[in-house]
């Protein structure tokens, strides 16, 4: 009952945005199915993003053309952004990004920047959560950095989803903030980290809320803290009666890192204002759909949305940040 | 006792009319998306997904888990006919079922597939019926240093049990493993072997390889030996079927065997690939008919396709209890699950309920409607083998173009299927196999990574692979794998029997 009074709600809302925008639409249309490029593999944080929108799109029928979801993960992503790269002129790509906007090119040295696109829009920041297993005595930061600190080094095992990417660089940050060593082992997917963690195979992870929450509630894991400024806004209760809201930020347990991941929209080089205009306006309706609001629910995810200069500043900050981040870890390749 | 109350909860769902018509529905697409190659089941459930979203999750997961089942049939088809597998796991059916296709018994080799799917998914389902609960816990045991020992044990099964010359399988398998390496080495997250190529950042597809190796070489070598379709003169009416039915209950204890094999390999995630070579491999050996295999022996479709058939249906418990997909078509699947609001994990099978068994239950009866659409189209499909080969020939090839160009999108694909084939044909005709190069670059790059992720664990230490029993048994049992042929020598001299000299000869 509740819900479809929600969905009415948002087919409503889409309505009216669509009717509002209605002169801005009428000035630039997809003409041909537009292909949505996945800079990742099946399965993954961007995948099922990329793949929730293409089936809001279909449902309530905010394009005319059909929206094609296609993975390109390969080189870390390396292929998706090359592909869109040298598609200057077709306003007919879009590309779904995350960290490896930033990571890719700088660790791999393959010839791309993020300037070498153009943003369309941020959709949503991921989190970090510092995970550990239930069955491990660590109740706190403290706790857990202690006992870090009190093993030999390198003896503690940290499980994350690929190399010299987001999982690898927090770690890092972690070390510098800590004094403590780990030892990084990287995996294919976010779901095998914290199956991994499950099985005691690693001691800790930092997945995303979305790859860990099943594990939580099944009383598996244990989230100590969430790099974020502030705590995430959702407080519906997970496992034992606690809440997302309930986890305190890193910084406030004493231990110093932000990080949050980028999942923002890219249009190919050369768009013109109207075609970008397009997307932006796409974007804000399928925002505006109950299927998004539970999914951003479901993976506990950080809605802020940028467009246009807000946006392009963002990136920039982000890009120095990474630059500082992975030269003080020695994750860049040699040409950079 | 409240599983089987549940699971009859579950029929009840599953067969409401609309339920069993969004059945055939997925089976038919599935058997076409299996047909044909590169269009894979991962492919095929990911673009067919959209249609879902205005079902109920629990009919959309029967017609998405439908067209997989119907992937898993399919796959078979063109692996027979053709030569050319359409999935992965279909690689190890080709070796026997092909053969048979060329001997006039292309019916026969089908008949034998459906079923040994059939009983292999079977077996399965009332396995993840009965055990749900514990296997989930089993699963979790498998890190890093457990999953290299079953890759370990797939590649050295393949060595010591096979009966072509083990210097040759090795010099094939290290081609495939070459391949693997290159694109991104995913422990140091550098680029490896691209030679700063945009069309390498994603390595060696193994589908493109398995098309050009496979089908373009076997076009080749059947254009020089006359351009005669050896296939034509198969006889398909029920009859064979009826006939092959009565045929199989002879091989049970291999289906046996490859059950296992498939629904072990299925839930400790290393998939159904390595669990139909490897099904195969053992049955070569120990089957009573072995040194026929490769040359058209019914058992020797049986092994694979039951022991694939299998771990595809065991691979979707981990997808459900755990949210680890074992399969990149049960990654597409898990997709779906959250998009449709449902979490897959621990309490998939606590909160929804009625979900997890209308799923289970239209496991049974997707493959039962896969099974009897399969074999009611067994006639049509054997028919195309009476099409003159010069008419084929060019059909196959445009259909393996198209196979190629469908995984990427990318026509640099399609050149490198052709470069597959002149190499495919030039391995078979100096009498290197290709199989444990297929498998090389299937497993290559996993078993790296399992065995670099060990190593980074134990601080490396060689130790972890034999750290708890169930490593050190994997291990142990590859290695027993490995120089099988040797220890049977030294057995049988023990004994003082002499071994027919013509046994290794084959």
């Amino acid at each position: 009952m509740k819900r479809s009074a929600y969905l009415a709600f948002g087919t409503i809302a889409a309505l009216c945005a669509s009717g509002i925008v209605a002169p801005a639409t009428a000035a630039w249309e997809p003409v041909r199915p537009v292909e949505f490029i996945i800079p990742a593999g099946t399965g993954g944080g961007a995948d099922q993003m990329a793949r929730t929108i293409q089936g809001i799109v279909t449902k309530h029928n905010l394009m005319k053309q059909p929206l094609v979801v296609i993975n390109k993960s390969g080189g870390a992503g390396g292929e998706g952004f090359l592909d869109v790269k040298g598609s200057a002129g077709n306003p007919h790509k879009i590309i779904i990004t995350l960290s490896n906007l930033f990571t890719t090119p700088l660790a791999t040295g393959i010839p791309f920047n993020w300037k070498d696109l153009t943003p369309v829009a941020m959709l949503a920041l991921d989190e970090f959560v510092l995970w550990v297993n239930a069955d491990k005595p660590y109740k706190t930061v403290k706790d857990y950095v202690d006992a870090v600190k009190a093993a030999p080094a390198g003896t503690i095992k940290m499980g994350g989803t690929g190399s010299k990417q987001e999982d690898q660089i927090i770690t890092v940050a972690v070390e510098k903030a800590t004094g403590a060593r780990f030892t990084y082992i990287p995996y294919k997917g976010g779901g095998e980290v914290a199956v991994q963690l499950v099985g005691n195979h690693v001691d800790s992870t930092v997945n995303n809320p979305i790859e860990a929450v099943a594990q939580w509630r099944g009383g598996k894991l244990r989230p100590l803290c969430v790099f974020d400024a502030q705590r995430m806004a959702y407080d519906e209760p997970i496992a034992d009666g606690k809440a997302w809201k309930d986890i305190p930020t890193c910084k406030s347990e004493g231990l110093d890192m932000e990080y949050l991941m980028l999942r923002g929209i890219f249009m190919s080089p050369r768009a013109t204002k109207d075609q970008v205009e397009y997307y932006i306006e796409l974007f804000k309706k399928v925002r505006a759909t109950p299927e998004w609001q539970e999914f951003m629910k479901s993976g506990a995810f950080n809605t802020t949305f940028l467009t246009g200069a807000d946006y392009a500043k963002w990136l920039e900050v982000e890009e120095k940040r990474h630059q500082a981040l992975m030269k003080d870890a020695g994750f860049l390749a040699s040409g950079n | 006792m409240e599983e089987l109350v549940n699971l009859f909860h579950g029929f009840a769902v599953a067969l409401q009319p609309y339920n069993i018509m969004l059945m055939v529905l997925g089976i038919v697409l599935g058997v076409i998306i299996g047909v044909l190659p590169g269009l894979g089941g991962a492919n095929g459930v990911a673009i067919l997904l959209p249609l879902t979203f205005s079902m109920s999750p629990t009919s959309a997961i029967i017609m998405l888990s439908c067209i997989y089942w119907g992937a898993l049939f399919g796959g078979a088809i063109t692996s027979i006919l053709f030569n050319i597998p359409g999935e992965p796991w279909s690689v190890a059916t080709t070796f026997d079922g092909y053969p048979m296709a060329q001997q006039g018994k292309a019916g026969e080799a089908l008949t034998a597939a459906f079923t040994s799917s059939f009983v292999g998914a079977l077996f399965a389902v009332i396995m993840i019926t009965l055990v749900a609960p514990l296997v989930a816990s089993f699963a979790l045991q498998f890190g890093p240093a457990e999953k290299f020992a079953v890759y370990f044990l797939a590649f050295c099964s393949f060595v010591g049990l096979s009966k072509e010359p083990p210097f040759k399988t090795i010099a094939a398998m290290m081609i495939g493993f070459a391949l693997a390496a290159v694109g991104l080495d995913s422990i140091t997250g550098q680029l490896r072997l691209t030679f700063g190529v945009t069309h390498l950042l994603n390595g060696f597809d193994f589908l493109i390889a398995v098309i050009g190796l496979f089908g373009i070489g076997e076009i080749l070598l059947t254009m020089e030996e006359g351009l005669a379709f050896r296939g034509g003169k198969a006889k398909i009416d029920l009859r064979v079927v009826l006939q092959t039915w009565k045929e199989l209950p002879k091989y049970w204890m291999t289906s046996l065997r490859s059950c296992f094999i498939g629904c072990w390999m299925g839930i400790t995630p290393a998939g159904a690939t390595p669990a139909s070579f490897m099904s195969y491999g053992i049955a070569k050996r120990v089957a009573k008919n072995g040194k026929n295999f490769g040359k058209g022996e019914i058992e020797g479709v049986v092994a694979p396709e039951t022991a694939a058939h299998a771990a595809g249906t065991a691979a979707l418990l981990p997808m459900l209890s755990l949210g680890v997909p074992g399969s990149p078509t049960a990654a597409v699947l898990l997709g779906g699950l959250l998009i449709w609001g449902l979490q897959p994990g621990p309490m998939l099978f606590v909160e929804q309920k009625e979900f997890v068994w209308g799923l289970i239950a239209s496991m049974y009866l997707g493959n039962l409607v896969g099974l009897i659409v399969v074999l009611t189209c067994v006639p049509i499909f054997a028919a195309i083998l009476r099409v003159p080969f010069s008419i084929i020939a060019p059909l196959i090839l445009v259909l393996c173009a198209i196979g190629a160009y469908s995984v990427h999108s990318s026509t640099f694909d399609v050149m490198l299927m052709l470069v597959f084939g002149a190499i495919g044909y030039l391995l078979k005709k100096c009498n290197y196999p290709l199989a444990p190069l297929v498998l090389a670059i299937v497993l290559g790059d996993k078993a790296e990574e399992a065995f670099r992720q060990s190593l980074l664990g134990s601080q490396g230490s060689f130790g972890i692979f034999l750290s708890n029993p169930l490593v050190s048994t994997i291990m142990i049992l590859g290695l027993i794998a490995l120089f099988w042929s040797v220890i049977q020598e030294g057995y049988t001299r023990l004994r003082g029997t002499v071994a027919g000299p013509g046994s290794r000869a084959a």
